[in-house]
């Protein structure tokens, strides 16, 4: 199956790649972005999702820094 | 006096590391990551670099190689560590540090020298030092903005465990930090590379001050 895990800076840490790229937008004309979050998007092919939260713990995400979700994706 | 210096791939301050060990009389000594043995090093530094080409996290993929079992056994018998840049950072990804390095505020990789002051000699790596000392030290870093929870950062202070404080702070570091210990103080990660000021004809070796205190300490 595959599943897809996402990982995001925790609320309220310091993102300076997503308000480095909130700054970006209004220079190229886009108007009204208020805030921007840059995370990373982890796809694996496994066996059984048994394990996903444990890898998510281990080694995918930092739990001090780092929120994580992830979903079964078919 | 042996001292270890683990190599992964991506390392690239570990020639430099193991020079300055030689220049200051003790015995170097490489630590390939994939074998899990120190080889009778009486204290190891972790080195700078781009172990596993930062991907992931840097250092998240170094902290599970071979060689950092035994360091972390090492680690909690009391022997000395002293993680420099990516090592720093390899710490952190170990919990044998609290706390992570994120990118840098600027968003620039930050490379130059800066001063800091020696916030405390109560570790192996700081004992030679004055209490206060400034050192210049090069710093090279794209994530070495210092973060950790207001408690923790909190317990850091009250118990003197910041052990280098930047004087003008060039990554956004928490509290102005540029290195901590742990809690039974033998492990220290510090931003700065003492090992590329650790000969005159680099300019300093103002990186010595850090890097011999460790001798004080040799088992003899």
């Amino acid at each position: 199956m595959k599943v897809r895990v996402l990982v995001r800076p925790k609320a309220g840490i310091l993102d300076p790649q997503g308000e480095a790229v909130r700054s970006a937008l209004p220079a190229l004309g886009f108007g009204g972005v208020s805030t921007v979050h840059v995370g990373r998007l982890i796809e694996m092919e496994v066996e059984t999702a048994d394990e996903v939260d444990a890898m998510c713990k281990r080694l995918l995400a930092n739990p001090t820094i780092e929120e994580y979700e992830w979903e079964v994706i078919h | 006096m042996k001292i270890g210096v683990t190599i992964f791939p991506g390392s690239n301050c570990d020639r430099d590391a193991l020079y300055a060990i030689e220049r200051m009389g003790a015995e170097p000594v490489e630590l390939w990551h994939a074998d899990a043995d120190l080889k009778g090093s009486d204290a190891v530094i972790v080195p700078g670099g781009f172990s596993y080409g930062d991907y992931l996290r840097p250092g998240a993929i170094a902290r599970f190689a071979n060689v950092m079992a035994p360091l972390e056994d090492f680690a909690r018998s009391g022997g000395p560590i002293l993680g420099v840049c990516n090592g720093f950072q390899v710490l952190a990804e170990a919990h044998l540090l609290p706390g992570a390095l994120l990118r840098n505020t600027g968003m620039r990789f930050v490379c130059r020298r800066v001063r800091v002051r020696v916030e405390t000699t109560e570790t192996p790596w700081t004992s030679s030092c004055e209490p206060g000392e400034d050192l210049t030290l090069p710093v090279a870093h794209n994530e070495g903005n210092y973060f950790a929870d207001p408690a923790t950062l909190d317990q850091l202070e009250a118990e003197d465990r910041v052990v280098l404080r930047y004087l003008e702070n060039p990554n956004g570091s928490a509290n102005d930090i540029a290195g901590i210990c742990n809690e039974g103080r033998n492990v220290v990660g510090i931003m700065p590379h003492p090992e590329r000021v650790s000969d005159p004809v680099l300019g300093s070796e103002e990186g010595m001050r850090l890097l011999r205190s460790v001798l004080a300490g040799a088992r003899v």
